[in-house]
C-alpha cells in the first residue's frame, strides 16, 4: 500500500486525529495566552518580577516534553489532564517574555501622558499599553503555537488526543508495513496544521492591530 | 473627600470675579511645594511659592535639572510632592483624587505624546469621553477643536499620528489638551522637538489660541527667547527650582534681578526687547501719498506741497507701489511707467519692532512702509522714529522695574521681620495644613 492510498483508507481517522490534535493546541493557546498576558501585566513594572518570571517560565521549557509528560502522568493522570498542563506551560514561555517586553517597551512619554489627562491605571493598561504591546504578544503566541503544535505528538504517549497516536503507532510497529505511513502521515499532518495556524495569525494580526502602528 | 472637591473644581472660587466664563482659566497657587527624592538629602524642588492668576500664561524657565518640569508635573499630581500645597481656582487639591483632577486640568507634552494607534479624532476624544460627554458631543467637540489648532477636520480626522508631521501633531496634541476645556493647561516643553520655523509657527498658534480662550496656561521650556515670547509673566528658575525672578518679559529684560537671571537673558537683551512690541504700539509717521490714477500735474503739485523730497505712489488699491523722489518726476516726462524705486519691503502693523529694525536697516532710505491687514498703507516707520520709541521704552521698563524692585524688596524686608519676629508663622502654616485635612 503506497501513501496515498493508504490516506485514502485512513482519512477518517486521519482528520479525526487531526482535529483532535488542532483543537487541543487551540485550546491550550487560549489559556496559555491569558495566563501568559496576565504574568506579563503583574510582573512587567519590577525587575526582578519580570526576570523572575521568564526565568521560571524559560526553566520550564528546559525540560524534555516527554519528561515532562512522564512525570505529570502519576500526577494527574493519563489522557487529556497532562497534556493540557504540558502544552500550557511549554506555551507560556514566548508569551510570558514578549508581553515583558512589549509592555516594557511602550514609550514612557506616552504612559506619562495617558496618566497625565487623566486614565487611571487600568484603563492605560486596557486603552495604551497593551494595545501598543500587542504586536510583540501575537509573535509571541504564534511561536508559541509553532512550537506547541510538535509538543502535542508527545501528548499520545500519555494516551492523550491528536495526530501523536499515528506517529506513535507507526514508531511502535516498525518494519511493518504501513509503519513509514503512518508516521509520515501523522507528521505531515502537524506540518500542515502549523501552516494553517500561521496563516490565521496573520489574519487575526490584520484584524486587531491597529492601522496607526501596522508595519 | 475628593468627589465633592472634583465636583467643585470647574468653576473658579467666587473671589475672582470672572465666574461667568467658568472654563477661561483657574488662579494657581503654590504654596510651599516641595520633593523630595528618597535617598537624595537635597529636595529636588525645594519651597516653591507662587501666585499664578487667572488667564495668564506663565513660563518657568531655566536650565535643564532645575526642577522646572518637576514643579509642573506635581501640578497635576503626577509627581506627588512630599511636601506643601497647591490650590486650583481656590480649591485644594493637594489630596483629591489625582485622576479626576488630571481630566480637569489639559495636559501637552514634548513629541505630543499622542497614542499612535489611535486616530486623531480619537485621540482628541479621549478626555471628553473620559468624563462622560455623549458621543455626538465628542463628536462636535473633535471638530471644533481640530478648526482651533488650524487643521482641516475633514482632512485630519481619520488620519494616524504618524500620517502627520511634528508640527501638526503637535496641534493635535495641543487640541487634545484643550478638549475637554480645561480651566488650566500645562505644557512640558511642547515645541521642543519641532524645527525652529515649525516652532516659530506653532508659538504664533499658541498666542492666537490664548487670545481667544484666556486658559491659564504654565509652559516650561529651556529656551528663553521662546520664554520671552509666550509668557505674560515668566519665571526664571535656578537648581531646586528656587524662584530668581518671577516677572513680565520686559522687566527680566531690562533689569534682571542677578547675575544668574542676566546669565540667562544672555547677551543683546535692548535686541530682544524689540520682540516684544508691535509697530502698532509706536509711532508712525504719515508720508504725503498720490495714487496711480492722480494726474502728473497733480502728483507734481503733491511734492513740492508736502515739503518732502519723497513721495509714495499707492496702486489702485491703496497698496505701497513706488517711492518717487523729486527727481524721478523731473525724468518722468509725462509717464511714471518707469519712474521711481519699487517697494519691495513692507512690515505689517502686527510685527515686531525688530522686524521693523531689520527692514529699516536692509532699505537702502532707511524708512520701511507699514501696511494694514490687505496690504494696504498705512504709515511709515524710520530710524529716527524707531530710535526715539526704543528709547521711550527703555526707560518706561527701567522705571516699571525698578518700582517692582522696590516693592519686592520691601515685600521680602517684611517677611524676613515676620520669620525673624518668631517661627509662629510657620508652625502656624503647618498647623492649618493639618486642621483642615481633619
Amino acid at each position: 500500500m503506497n501513501f496515498w492510498d493508504y490516506l485514502g483508507s485512513r482519512h477518517q481517522q486521519l482528520l479525526a486525529d487531526a482535529y483532535q490534535h488542532a483543537s487541543a493546541v487551540f485550546q491550550c493557546m487560549v489559556v496559555a495566552t491569558l495566563l501568559g498576558v496576565l504574568i506579563g501585566v503583574v510582573t512587567y513594572r519590577s525587575d526582578w518580577a519580570g526576570n523572575l518570571a521568564t526565568t521560571a517560565t524559560a526553566t520550564l521549557l528546559t525540560i524534555p516534553s516527554l519528561a515532562m509528560i512522564g512525570l505529570l502522568i502519576p500526577v494527574v493522570g493519563l489522557g487529556v489532564p497532562p497534556t493540557v498542563i504540558a502544552l500550557v506551560l511549554y506555551g507560556l514561555l514566548p508569551i510570558v517574555r514578549n508581553a515583558i517586553v512589549g509592555l516594557r517597551g511602550v514609550d514612557p512619554a506616552l504612559v506619562d501622558a495617558a496618566t497625565g489627562i487623566g486614565m487611571s491605571r487600568l484603563a492605560r493598561l486596557a486603552r495604551v499599553e497593551l494595545p501598543l504591546a500587542w504586536p510583540p504578544i501575537l509573535t509571541g503566541i504564534r511561536v508559541s503555537t509553532q512550537m506547541l503544535m510538535g509538543i502535542a505528538a508527545i501528548a499520545a504517549y500519555a494516551s492523550g488526543p491528536g495526530l501523536g497516536n499515528e506517529i506513535f503507532r507507526g514508531i511502535a510497529s516498525l518494519g511493518s508495513r504501513n509503519a513509514l505511513n503512518q508516521v509520515l502521515s501523522g507528521t505531515l499532518g502537524i506540518i500542515i496544521l502549523a501552516l494553517l495556524f500561521d496563516a490565521a495569525y496573520v489574519v487575526v494580526g490584520r484584524l486587531t492591530i491597529p492601522r496607526g502602528i501596522r508595519v | 473627600m475628593s468627589e465633592t472637591s472634583a465636583a467643585a473644581m470647574p468653576t473658579p472660587a467666587p473671589d475672582e470675579g470672572d465666574g461667568a466664563r467658568a472654563a477661561t482659566g483657574a488662579t494657581i497657587r503654590l504654596e510651599n511645594l516641595t520633593k523630595r527624592y528618597p535617598g537624595s538629602s537635597e529636595p529636588a524642588v525645594d519651597s516653591v511659592n507662587m501666585e499664578i492668576n487667572a488667564g495668564e500664561l506663565v513660563v518657568f524657565v531655566g536650565p535643564s535639572g532645575c526642577g522646572k518640569s518637576t514643579t509642573l508635573k506635581m501640578i497635576n499630581r503626577l509627581i506627588e510632592p512630599s511636601g506643601g500645597r497647591i490650590r486650583i481656582g481656590g480649591e485644594d487639591v493637594t489630596h483629591m483624587d489625582p485622576v479626576k483632577l488630571r481630566r480637569k486640568i489639559g495636559y501637552a507634552i514634548q513629541s505630543s505624546g499622542l497614542f499612535p494607534h489611535m486616530t486623531v479624532a480619537q485621540n482628541i476624544g479621549l478626555v471628553p469621553k473620559m468624563v462622560g460627554w455623549s458621543k455626538a458631543r465628542t463628536a462636535e467637540r473633535v471638530e471644533e477643536m481640530l478648526d482651533l489648532v488650524g487643521l482641516d477636520p475633514g482632512e485630519f480626522h481619520g488620519r494616524y499620528p504618524r500620517q502627520l508631521s511634528g508640527g501638526q501633531q503637535q496641534r493635535v496634541g495641543v487640541a487634545r489638551a484643550l478638549a475637554a476645556d480645561p480651566p488650566v493647561l500645562l505644557m512640558d516643553e511642547p515645541f521642543g522637538a519641532v524645527d525652529p520655523i515649525t516652532r516659530d509657527h506653532l508659538q504664533d498658534e499658541l498666542i492666537r489660541l490664548q487670545h481667544e480662550l484666556h486658559k491659564t496656561i504654565v509652559f516650561v521650556t529651556h529656551d528663553f527667547d521662546e520664554a520671552i515670547k509666550l509668557g505674560d509673566r515668566i519665571a526664571v528658575l535656578r537648581e531646586r527650582s528656587h524662584i530668581a525672578q518671577f516677572d513680565t518679559p520686559e522687566a527680566i529684560l531690562t533689569n534682571p534681578a542677578d547675575d544668574f537671571v542676566s546669565g540667562f537673558v544672555g547677551a543683546g537683551a535692548a535686541l530682544k526687547r524689540l520682540n516684544l512690541t508691535r509697530v502698532r504700539d509706536v509711532e508712525i509717521t504719515d508720508y504725503p501719498t498720490v495714487t496711480v490714477d492722480d494726474p502728473l500735474q497733480e502728483i507734481f503739485n503733491r511734492v513740492r506741497a508736502s515739503g518732502t523730497n519723497e513721495i509714495l505712489l499707492l496702486d489702485r488699491r491703496g497698496r505701497p507701489y513706488k517711492w518717487l523722489r523729486r527727481g524721478d518726476l523731473m525724468r518722468a516726462r509725462g509717464s511714471l511707467a518707469r519712474a521711481g524705486t519699487l517697494v519691495n519691503d513692507t512690515v505689517t502693523r502686527d510685527a515686531t519692532l525688530r522686524d521693523a529694525l531689520e527692514a529699516v536697516l536692509t532699505d537702502n532710505a532707511g524708512r520701511v512702509v507699514v501696511t494694514g491687514r490687505r496690504g494696504e498703507y498705512t504709515g511709515v516707520v524710520d530710524m529716527e522714529t524707531l530710535m526715539n520709541s526704543v528709547h521711550e521704552l527703555l526707560e518706561a521698563d527701567r522705571l516699571e522695574a525698578m518700582e517692582n524692585q522696590h516693592e519686592l524688596e520691601e515685600a521680602r524686608g517684611e517677611q524676613t521681620r515676620q520669620a525673624q519676629e518668631g517661627v509662629g508663622g510657620a508652625a502656624g502654616g503647618a498647623g492649618g495644613g493639618g486642621e483642615e485635612r481633619a
